[in-house]
């Protein structure tokens, strides 16, 4: 089956995602080797001053990147943990499998930034009830308006966002997998920790690097719930690298100097990845 | 021992179920409060611990100039860049992934597999750094500020999620199909059109449930791309945040623009269940 239409199949699909996408890419390129600024719109050449800058002059930018990397890290794994075992127990029957089924897929399927607006009531710290139930003990955490503290509310609502993602891929794992290994370990007498750990575990493996690698791709986007949640704040201490591209290119229209940030970002984005890939594919699959 | 366990387990379960249920129990109550129950300290049970009152719902429904909400014209328009960028990401993803799956491409070092991990890296792209050139490229065509613009960033958003799911699709309808309909005289078009497209149906509609979900939870292009002339629902709703709109009738509105695509995790539940979703990570 090789003749010339395979051609007319493949080419549609891959050009109008090429055509889009070529000239922003090599235009951010272009863009970050120019002084594009609201008082000087226009595209002169001033070589690499902006990655000077970047590289040497601003503390913000890397410690939006590090941030970014603690919070998708972290709530990535969280994701991982928690849909696992939520996967693991509506795979098997239990009572009311698909309505746990469905009742978790739910946070997915609904948008980020309009839940974010409901979370920032629920968080209120005078009229929100968290802050309500919690004067039972005593305590009222300044939810948004402490540094430390908004951090992890960012991660309890990405946590609630996104675990279902999570949850559906490493379920759909589940169950694809070959019911013979179960029975030989059912044979042998496992208990099911020890069949989790010898058995479950390992033939999830490839599924679990997917997964965990996909999530990274899109938590490491996080912007939305930022905007909406804290704005960044306070001060700085929730802004990810993202958002502040965002501040300085379409806020403070600083044009040449964000795209040379957002080449920058991209770079590092796409090492990082194949190494984390990289780094998972040999740890779950050597064990 | 196994009692212990199964404890755990039940109580784990209920304990997530109320951490999903809680900011949509929250949001509704909410939505039938008046300023009272609202400003004058934390209430939790309509008639006990507040008089529900269905004026948040009732905005949602008035004219602008009555002091309604207006989340009619964001609603359309959300639904109609949705669907239309959807539409066109499956018709070309599947074209695209059909040809991957089934023929082989040679281009110097470029394969197959390099070609469909092309398609799918398109998601690692951060949005921040595509919109800084959409941004200045829509202006100079005027397309901000503009539904087409908004489409055709979506399908860039999109493709790679239907060729990602229907290139694994097309690897399990078997082979012998197609070349069943070439032997019975089908030209290559008419076999895809014909006989492999009714056998991947269930894929299609995986992939298009992905595409709808990317696409309607989008929010950051939209921010960007539009203004005042079009406006996207979670554009309108996180706009309402920041005004005075009262908590009431932004819980109502929120809950209005969640709930259709509750009903996709039905569909997709239903599509896990029976295998379909399996290969599509592997």
């Amino acid at each position: 089956m090789n003749f010339k239409h395979k051609y007319f199949f493949l080419f549609p699909g891959l050009f109008v995602l090429i055509g889009i996408l070529i000239f922003p890419i090599i235009f951010v390129v272009r863009l970050s080797l120019s002084g594009w600024n609201s008082y000087n719109p226009g595209l002169d050449y001033i070589g690499l001053e902006n990655y000077i800058r970047l590289f040497t002059d601003d503390p913000r930018f890397w410690e939006s990147f590090f941030r970014l990397s603690f919070l998708s890290v972290t709530t990535v794994i969280l994701q991982y943990v928690i849909g696992f075992a939520l996967a693991h127990m509506v795979w098997k029957d239990i009572k009311f499998k698909r309505f746990f089924r469905v009742l978790f897929l739910v946070p997915m399927m609904t948008t980020p930034v309009i839940m974010t607006v409901i979370w920032r009531t629920f968080f209120h710290e005078s009229l929100g009830p968290v802050n309500d139930l919690l004067s039972v003990f005593g305590v009222a955490p300044k939810w948004l308006t402490d540094p430390v503290i908004a951090k992890f509310t960012v991660i309890i609502v990405e946590v609630w966002q996104w675990t279902p993602f999570m949850f559906l891929l490493l379920l759909a794992g589940l169950l694809s997998l070959p019911k013979e290994p179960f029975l030989a370990a059912a044979i042998d007498g496992a208990s099911p920790i020890r069949k989790f750990i010898y058995v479950t575990f390992p033939l999830m493996a490839p599924i679990s690097i997917g997964a965990i690698i996909i999530r990274l791709i899109e938590a490491s986007k996080i912007m939305d719930t930022v905007y909406v949640l804290t704005s960044g704040g306070p001060g700085t201490s929730t802004e990810t690298s993202s958002f502040y591209i965002f501040i300085k290119g379409l806020r403070e229209f600083q044009m040449g100097y964000a795209a040379s940030m957002s080449f920058t970002y991209l770079i590092i984005m796409i090492i990082s990845l194949t190494i984390i890939a990289k780094v998972l594919t040999k740890v779950l699959l050597k064990e | 021992m196994n009692k212990l366990y199964i404890f755990l387990k039940y109580f784990f379960i209920v304990v997530w179920t109320v951490f999903v249920v809680a900011p949509f129990l929250w949001a509704l109550t909410t939505s039938f409060k008046d300023f009272q129950s609202v400003n004058g300290g934390v209430t939790y049970i309509p008639w006990v611990d507040f008089e529900p009152n269905l004026e948040g719902w009732k905005v949602l429904i008035k004219s602008p100039a009555k002091g309604g909400v207006d989340i009619i014209e964001p609603y359309f328009n959300s639904l109609f860049v949705t669907c239309t960028a959807s539409l066109i990401s499956i018709i070309l993803g599947t074209l695209s992934a059909y040809a991957l799956s089934r023929y082989t491409f040679k281009a110097g070092f470029v394969k197959n597999n390099d070609i469909t991990f092309f398609f799918i890296s398109q998601r690692i792209m951060p949005p921040i750094v595509l919109s800084i050139p959409f941004f200045l490229f829509l202006s100079s065509i005027n397309l901000l500020d503009s539904l087409t613009g908004l489409i055709v960033v979506y399908i860039v958003l999109l493709m790679p999620i239907a060729v990602w799911i229907m290139v694994d699709f097309f690897n399990k309808v078997p082979r012998e199909i197609d070349e069943t309909a070439l032997i019975d005289g089908c030209n290559p078009y008419q076999a895809f059109l014909k006989v492999v497209l009714p056998n991947s149906i269930p894929g299609l509609i995986v992939a298009g449930m992905f595409c709808i979900i990317f696409g309607w939870i989008d929010f950051f292009f939209a921010f960007i791309l539009t203004f005042t002339e079009v406006q996207l629902l979670p554009v309108k709703i996180v706009a309402l945040n920041s005004s005075v709109t009262p908590w009431w009738s932004l819980s109502a509105s929120a809950l209005v623009s969640v709930a259709p695509l509750i009903i996709v995790a039905f569909i997709v539940e239903r599509y896990l269940s029976k295998g379909n979703l399996s290969g599509a990570i592997k």
